[in-house]
Parts: structure tokens; C-alpha cells; sequence
């Protein structure tokens, strides 16, 4: 059954249409990748799912229609967003950015800390203080911390070390096994997303160009549309 | 560098060394100062709450300030002249107990920052400020237009309001209950800073989008902290009318949010106790530059302009350091 399912998303900023009727399907427990190069309109999408953006067309979360639904109520729903360039709470401290996004359900600040140890290490340090990859594990923690029922990674991995991304990475794939939390990630690394996503959907200049099973995702596509 | 609580329990002992010592050599006027310096100290703790938390810089905190006031007088006068508030629909009388009148001063404060926050809360940055300062005036005006109620000439009262068990026309008894409110105050303020609610307005503050996409409506949690905020100013306005047994249409001016806002401002913005320095400060200064020049204002200028170059968390930055420490 689907938890997430757009059907012709458009949108625009200002007179400069960025999406051209967008189709994405994500079922319960699924892990989707949403992929294209630079400015086709990934993060785009994001903010039409998270109501951050008006948009024309249908978005679906969990059989409720919520094409006009303010953000946070579709937040509420238990959409879970870590965005793009982390945007922690600077002012806050670790535990502060957690307790002020926490809605009830399984995850709580215990449950965040035994998924990145990091943070309990950090607890009483100021977001503005971290590395870029802790503030990165915040990032996911507080999305973790509204419960949400689908969580999306916006370029999750952009710009931390090698070690950081595989921690990142392996945390995805822990989250998919032991949660059956449903997952879109939005990422550059093929290789990466190969191993965890069960499906892709492919974006180029604000349209969807293909969809399907990720290892259905052959060389010829990703050459041409991801220029991989 | 001094910690921030060690400095807070320096601050709240001179508001107990300076009264006592003042009771025990008699000088009552040195008590009445005090209390001045706190009821301002609450008017500004309610302004931080809405100012440094939630990043609101309102320049209409006088309009609950001035509820606050008006609702002790306008009770305490009926009471005085044994004349019904309203006859219809209920008999209602005017009062002289304190606890009543200041249950009246938080609601009636808390339902015009309802109002105005709703209509203002739509507005940011200067927009807001002059709703604001719009509401402020509008407020002024009709208490200079109010002849029911001294008009311009304001509302004297005769007797100050009693409290039960207290004598508060003796002045450290006034003083003590005034201090045990704003303590009250401070406490309840310090559980709401570090409150989920208060995370969250905090939060609000920072990137408000980013809020809503946790689940958090940070118009609901700015609208929750301009009430919480105009409740705890009216409260101190009710204070200040009965510490000086009167009300005038200056508790609505705009020159009284000014000052509501400077007591922040040279404490320290966001600070637990930098509206209690900043009162403490201004009462200190209007009483001894003001028996040296008329013009003592100019000298409180420089201070709140040197504070606003060189010292951004005011006195308290100045002292513990800019950061708000997080323990």
C-alpha cells in the first residue's frame, strides 16, 4: 500500500516553473531514492511533500490528501524531513534540538543517542559547535524525534568525510531493517544508494523521467539522466 | 569569567541586603525604590519572555502595563466609593484585595495580548513594531478620552489594596510581597526557558520554517509567549498602581514601553536576569544622576549606547560572557 504517492506536481518561484507535474509512489516500509544532476528539481519536490512550497497537482501521505495542508500539520502526519545543509537549532544545545522537536511515539532522546553515540557525548554542546557530520546526526536525530512515518534525506551525505557518509549511510540501512521506517533519499552517491534503495525515481529539469526498481536502474539510464 | 547562576544569586541577594539594611537604619524611601526597581524588574521579565525568547520586540508592552494598572484602580475605586463595577447582567463590586486584583490584571492583560497578537503576530520585523506601538497609542488615547475613569488626570486611590495577613502600607511588607511575585516569576520563567515549549519558541526564533517542518506552529508558539508575556507585564503594572495608590494614561505611553524595553536591553536580552540588572540599573540612575542633573536621561543614553556597541548580551553579557550557558 502506498504511504506517499504525488500524482502531477507542479510548482514554481515566482514566474519560473521548477516542476512539471512530478509522479512518486513510496509503499510502507520502502526505501526510494530520488535522483537527478544539480537544479532538476529534487529539492524542489521535497518542499511540495513537506508543504513548504504551494503546489498544483495531488500529494497523498497515508490515504489523506495533503496537497493543502500547512507544513506542520504535515509534519504532524509523520513526515520527517533532515534538510538540506542541516539547519540545526545553532542556539540550542544537542539535547535542546532533540526535546524541541519531540512528538510522542518510539523515538526518543535514549533511542537518538543509541543510534549515534556522538551525540550523548555531545549532549550539552551548542548545535553551532559540532563538526559538520555530528550536526549532520542531529539533524537526522531531530527528524527521528517527530515519529515520523516517512523520513526524507535531503543530500544527507553532501560534504562530510568518508567516514562520516558510511556511518550515515550504515545508520539508513539500520533504520530500514529494524524500523521499517518508510525512507526517500535524495543523493549523488550511485553506489551507495544501489545498496540501499529498493527503488528509484529519476528527475531532469522538473520532470519525472523514470521510475522503477532500483536494480532495474541500468547503465544507460544513469549516463544519461545523473551523468554517471 | 563569573558563571551566569553564581551572578544570579548575587543579583538576588542585593534585592535582600539593600531592603534589610534599609529596614533596620529606617529608610523607608531607600524600601520604596527597591520596589520600584522590582515591579519594573517584572514588567521586563514579562517583555523578555516575549523579546528575548521569542524574538518579538514589541513596542506596545505599555498597553498591559497599563491594564494591569487601570484594573487595580478602576476595582479599588469602586471599592472606595462603595459604587457598583456594573449592574447588569450581575451585581458586580469593586475590590480591595490584592490576590482579586490581580487575578483581573492577568486576565484582562492576557486577553489584550490575545488580540493583539493575533492581528500583530501576521506582521514582522518594524511592521510589528508599529502595530505595536499603534496598539499602544490606540490604548492611550482612549485612557485620556476615559473621563469615567480621571481621564488624563488619572485615577487616585486612597488606601493601597490590602493582601491577607500582610500590613502593606508598611513598606517592607509591600516590598516582600513584590520580590516574592517576581521571584515567582523568575522561577516559573526559568522552567519555561528550558521547557519543551520554550525549546521550541526558541527554535522558533532561529528559522521558524524549519520549525514547522518538526511539527511546531511557531505562530501558535509566538502568540503562547506574547500572552504568557503581556499577563506577567499587567501584573506589574497592577503592582506599580498600588505602590503609587494611582493610575494615569502615562502607564499607556509609548515613552513607557521604551523604558519596559531599555530595562532588557542594558540587562541583557534573552537573559533570566537581565531584566532584573536593567530595572535595578534605571532606578539606580534616576534616583542619583537625577539629583544631580534634569538631564540625568542624556547619561543613561550613553550607557544603553554603549551597551548597545560594545556589549550585545548587556551587563550580564558583559560579565558571563555573550553565550547563554546551557548546563
Amino acid at each position: 500500500m502506498s504511504l506517499l504517492q504525488l500524482s502531477e506536481v507542479s510548482t514554481s518561484y515566482g514566474a519560473s516553473q521548477a516542476l512539471f507535474g512530478v509522479n512518486l509512489d513510496i509503499a510502507q516500509g520502502q526505501v526510494a531514492a530520488l535522483m537527478g544532476r544539480n537544479g532538476m528539481g529534487k529539492s524542489t519536490t521535497v518542499k511540495c511533500i513537506c508543504r513548504m512550497l504551494p503546489s498544483s497537482g495531488q500529494i497523498v501521505f497515508d490515504g489523506q490528501d495533503i496537497t493543502h495542508l500547512p507544513s506542520h500539520l504535515a509534519a504532524r502526519l509523520g513526515i520527517g524531513l533532515v534538510p538540506e545543509g542541516r539547519r540545526c537549532f545553532k542556539d540550542l544545545s544537542v539535547y535542546e534540538n532533540l526535546v524541541a522537536a519531540q512528538q510522542s511515539g518510539l523515538w526518543n532522546f535514549a533511542k537518538v543517542v543509541d543510534l549515534f553515540p556522538r551525540l550523548g557525548e555531545r549532549k550539552s554542546q551548542l548545535a553551532a559547535s559540532l563538526s559538520g557530520g555530528e550536526q549532520q546526526m542531529l539533524s537526522i536525530g531531530r527528524a527521528l524525534m517527530t515519529n515520523p512515518r516517512l523520513l526524507i534525506l535531503d543530500e544527507a551525505t553532501e560534504g562530510l568525510a568518508p567516514l562520516i557518509r558510511q556511518e550515515i549511510w550504515s545508520v539508513i540501512s539500520k533504520l530500514k531493517e529494524d524500523t521499517g521506517l518508510s525512507i526517500l533519499v535524495i543523493d549523488k552517491s550511485l553506489k551507495e544508494l544501489r545498496s540501499v534503495c529498493d527503488k528509484a525515481v529519476v528527475l531532469e529539469r522538473g520532470r519525472t523521467v523514470w521510475g522503477g526498481q532500483m536494480k532495474d536502474l541500468n547503465q544507460d539510464i544513469a549516463e544519461k539522466y545523473l551523468g554517471v | 569569567m563569573i558563571r551566569e547562576h553564581q551572578l544570579n544569586k548575587i543579583i538576588l541577594s542585593i534585592f535582600l541586603i539593600i531592603p534589610l539594611w534599609a529596614f533596620v537604619t529606617d529608610e523607608p524611601f531607600t524600601i520604596t525604590l527597591m520596589t520600584r526597581a522590582t515591579v519594573f524588574a517584572l514588567a521586563a521579565v514579562g517583555l523578555n519572555i516575549a523579546l528575548g525568547l521569542g524574538g518579538l520586540v514589541s513596542l506596545g508592552h505599555a498597553v498591559f502595563f497599563g491594564i494591569g494598572g487601570y484594573s487595580m484602580g478602576i476595582l479599588a475605586c469602586h471599592a472606595q466609593t462603595y459604587t457598583p463595577l456594573m449592574e447588569w447582567p450581575m451585581l458586580v463590586s469593586g475590590s480591595k484585595s490584592m490576590p482579586l486584583i490581580w487575578i483581573n490584571a492577568v486576565i484582562m492583560s492576557a486577553l489584550a495580548a490575545l488580540l493583539i497578537g493575533i492581528l500583530s503576530l501576521r506582521t514582522s520585523g518594524v511592521y510589528f513594531i508599529m502595530i505595536t506601538l499603534a496598539f499602544g497609542q490606540m490604548f492611550f488615547f482612549f485612557s485620556i478620552s476615559w473621563s469615567a475613569y480621571g481621564g488624563e488626570d488619572g485615577l487616585s486611590i486612597y488606601i493601597r489594596n490590602e493582601f491577607p495577613g500582610l500590613n502593606t502600607l508598611v513598606p517592607i511588607q509591600y516590598y516582600a510581597l513584590c520580590l516574592a511575585l517576581l521571584c515567582t516569576v523568575l522561577w516559573i520563567n526559568s522552567r519555561l526557558i528550558n521547557s519543551p515549549f520554550g525549546l521550541a519558541l526558541n527554535a522558533a526564533r532561529q528559522v521558524p520554517e524549519r520549525v514547522e517542518t518538526v511539527g511546531l506552529n511557531p505562530m501558535r508558539l509566538k502568540l503562547a509567549a506574547f500572552i504568557i508575556s503581556g499577563a506577567v507585564t499587567g501584573l506589574a503594572g497592577a503592582l506599580f498602581a498600588d505602590l503609587n495608590r494611582f493610575v494615569s494614561p502615562t502607564m499607556f505611553s509609548w515613552q513607557t514601553s521604551g523604558e519596559i524595553m531599555v530595562f532588557v536591553i542594558i540587562g541583557g536580552v534573552g537573559r533570566l536576569f537581565g531584566p532584573v540588572v536593567g530595572a535595578l540599573m534605571f532606578v539606580a540612575l534616576e534616583h542619583w544622576l537625577g539629583g544631580l542633573s534634569d538631564f540625568w536621561h542624556i547619561y543613561l543614553g550613553i550607557l544603553l549606547l554603549g551597551i548597545v556597541l560594545f556589549g550585545r548580551g548587556g551587563l550580564i553579557g558583559m560579565i558571563c560572557g555573550e553565550a547563554r550557558q546551557h548546563e
